[in-house]
C-alpha cells in the first residue's frame, strides 16, 4: 500500500503490523550522532514535525555539483532506543525506517505519540538508493561526517514494512518470543 | 611489477568486492527465496535482497552502504615488501572511497571524527603472511558493522546456557548466538566459529572461516556433522530473514578449532550478513591478474 506525506497521524494510525508499505515523500535521516545531539538538547536544522525518520548512514558523493546517492540501506536502529521514544514525542515524528526492530521504550512511544516503525530491508543499498529521486540538503554534515549528517531524501515508493505498530504490536516482540520458545524446545 | 598496476589491480579488487556478491552466496540466498512461502515478508525480504544483488552488479556500486570494515589478507611472495604492499592497498582505498565504491567508514574513536578517506590507526587492517610462491595472493572482506555488533563470545563453562566444555556445549552457544542475533545481524547469516583458542585469535580465526565456499563440507567429520546440524536446527527457529519469522534464518556455518589453554574454553562466533562481501586475486609478477578467487 501507498504511505504518502504529509504522514498525518490519522494515516499512521491506520498501519498495521505486516503491512507491506511504499513511501512517497520526504525522509531525513538520521543515526548514532544525530539522534544523541537532539536528545541532549541540540536544535533540529529542519522540521520533524509529522515527519519520517530514517536510521541510515548513506554513500553520497558529489558528481558534477550535484549530490548523488550511492548506496542508502537503513542501519541497525536499537542504538537508538534509549533517545527515540522522547525524540517522538517531542518532534512529533511519525515513523521511523530501520532494521533490526527497536525495544518495548520506542513501542511504548509508537502507541502514545502515534507513530510507527518501518523495517526496510537490511543491505539492499541500491534498490532503496534507487528510491531517492532528489537529495534536496543536508545538515551537520561538517560536524558529525558523511554518514551521520542529516540528507533530506525525497523519496518515491520506497519499500518497507511495518513491523512496530501505534496499537501495541511488534513482529520483533513475537519473532523473539516464538523462537526462544522454539530453542528451549530443542533444548529440552 | 610496477607500483601503478598493482594499484589499479588492488583498486578493482576493492570495486569487484563492494559490488559483486560471490556465486555461492547467491545461489544460497535464491534457494533461501524458493523455499519463503508467496506473499510472505520473509518472501518479500530475500526477493529485494535478489533484486539488489542484480543492480550493485550492474550499476558497479556498493551491495551495501556499509562497507564495513576492510580486513585485508596478503601472502607476500619475495617481490612484494609489506611496505610496497600497503602504498598500493592505501591509494586503492583512498580512491576507491573518492568513488563511492566504500563509504567513509573510518573513525576516530576518541573524538568522533571521520577521516574521510578510510585511513587511520587499524583501518585497513591487514593479515601479512610471507609465500615461498612466486605469485601474490590477496584475499579481501568488507564486514559491516551491523553483523559484527551481533559477534558473540563465549567462555565456557556457561552456566545459563547449561553449557559445558564439549561439542554439545558449543552446540549450545551457537543456537544461542542465532537466538540473539534474530534479524539484527542482516540475516540470513552465516556464522564463522572457532572453538579455542584465546580471545583474540578465536575471533580472527571465526572470521577467516568465511573464506570457505559456503556448500564445501568441513574437512573435519566432526566439525562437518555440527555444522550440517547448526544449520538444521538453527533455521528451525523460524526467525527468518530481517527476523521477519521465516524458514532462511542461515546461509552457511563454518567452525575451525584452535589449541587452548587448561584454564579456557572459548566459542567465537562472528556473524557474517546477507551481503557477503569477500574476494581475492592471484597476481603475477610481471603485473598480470592469473586469476580471481571467486566467481561473481
Amino acid at each position: 500500500m501507498l504511505l504518502e506525506a504529509p504522514f498525518t497521524e490519522q494515516k499512521i494510525r491506520a498501519l498495521k503490523v505486516g503491512d507491506m508499505v511504499e513511501i512517497t515523500g520526504l525522509l531525513f535521516t538520521g543515526r548514532d550522532a544525530v539522534h544523541k545531539y537532539l536528545h541532549d538538547g541540540g536544535k533540529p536544522p529542519v522540521d520533524l514535525t509529522d515527519s519520517i525518520v530514517y536510521h541510515c548512514g548513506p554513500v553520497v558523493v558529489k558528481e558534477n555539483g550535484k549530490w548523488v546517492v550511492k548506496a542508502a540501506g537503513p542501519t541497525t536502529s536499537i542504538r537508538e532506543e534509549p533517545y527515540q521514544g522522547p525524540l517522538m514525542e517531542q518532534y512529533k515524528i511519525r515513523g521511523v525506517i530501520g532494521k533490526g526492530g527497536m525495544g518495548p521504550k520506542t513501542l511504548q512511544y509508537c502507541q502514545s505519540v502515534g507513530a510507527v516503525y518501518l523495517h526496510a530491508i537490511g543491505g539492499a543499498a541500491q534498490v532503496l538508493a534507487e528510491r531517492v529521486v532528489a537529495v534536496e540538503g543536508v545538515h551537520l554534515a561538517e560536524q558529525f561526517g558523511s554518514p551521520e549528517a542529516i540528507w533530506e531524501f525525497r523519496v518515491e515508493r520506497f519499500p518497507a514494512v511495518v513491523t512496530m505498530d501505534s496499537h501495541g504490536g511488534s513482529l520483533h516482540a513475537q519473532v523473539l518470543a516464538e523462537s526462544t520458545e522454539k530453542l528451549a524446545r530443542l533444548l529440552g | 611489477m610496477d607500483a601503478k598496476v598493482l594499484q589499479n589491480h588492488l583498486l578493482e579488487l576493492i570495486r569487484r568486492t563492494s559490488a559483486e556478491l560471490p556465486t555461492d552466496v547467491v545461489r544460497a540466498v535464491q534457494a533461501g527465496l524458493r523455499r519463503e512461502k508467496q506473499g510472505s515478508s520473509a518472501r518479500y525480504a530475500l526477493q529485494v535482497i535478489d533484486d539488489n544483488i542484480i543492480m550493485a552488479k550492474d550499476k558497479s556500486q556498493p551491495l551495501c552502504q556499509d562497507t564495513g570494515t576492510i580486513i585485508c589478507y596478503a601472502d607476500l611472495p619475495a617481490w612484494c615488501s609489506e611496505g610496497k604492499f600497503r602504498k598500493a592497498y592505501e591509494w586503492a582505498v583512498v580512491e576507491a572511497t573518492r568513488r563511492g565504491y566504500l563509504r567513509q567508514n573510518s573513525v576516530d574513536s576518541i573524538t568522533g571524527k571521520n577521516s574521510g578517506d578510510n585511513l587511520g590507526p587499524g583501518s585497513p587492517q591487514y593479515h601479512f603472511h610471507q609465500t615461498p610462491k612466486k605469485a601474490l595472493t590477496v584475499r579481501m572482506m568488507l564486514k559491516g558493522g551491523g553483523c559484527e555488533n551481533v559477534g558473540i563470545q563465549y567462555s565456557l563453562p556457561d552456566t545459563r546456557l547449561a553449557a559445558g566444555r564439549d561439542l554439545e556445549g558449543v552446540r549450545k552457544c551457537l543456537l544461542d548466538a542465532v537466538l540473539q542475533a534474530q534479524g539484527k545481524g542482516c540475516g540470513p547469516g552465516i556464522l564463522g566459529v572457532c572453538i579455542g583458542g584465546d580471545r583474540g585469535a578465536g575471533y580472527v580465526a571465526a572470521k577467516e572461516e568465511f573464506f570457505r565456499e559456503l556448500d564445501d563440507t568441513n574437512e573435519d567429520p566432526r566439525l562437518a556433522k555440527l555444522e550440517k546440524r547448526i544449520m538444521k536446527e538453527g533455521n528451525g527457529l523460524g526467525i527468518g530473514p530481517m527476523g521477519f519469522g521465516g524458514e532462511t534464518t542461515l546461509l552457511g556455518v563454518k567452525i575451525t578449532h584452535r589449541n587452548r589453554l587448561p584454564a579456557s574454553y572459548f566459542v567465537s562466533v562472528a556473524y557474517m550478513c546477507w551481503a557477503f562481501r569477500r574476494n581475492g586475486c592471484v597476481l603475477t609478477e610481471g603485473g598480470k591478474l592469473s586469476r580471481w578467487l571467486y566467481d561473481s
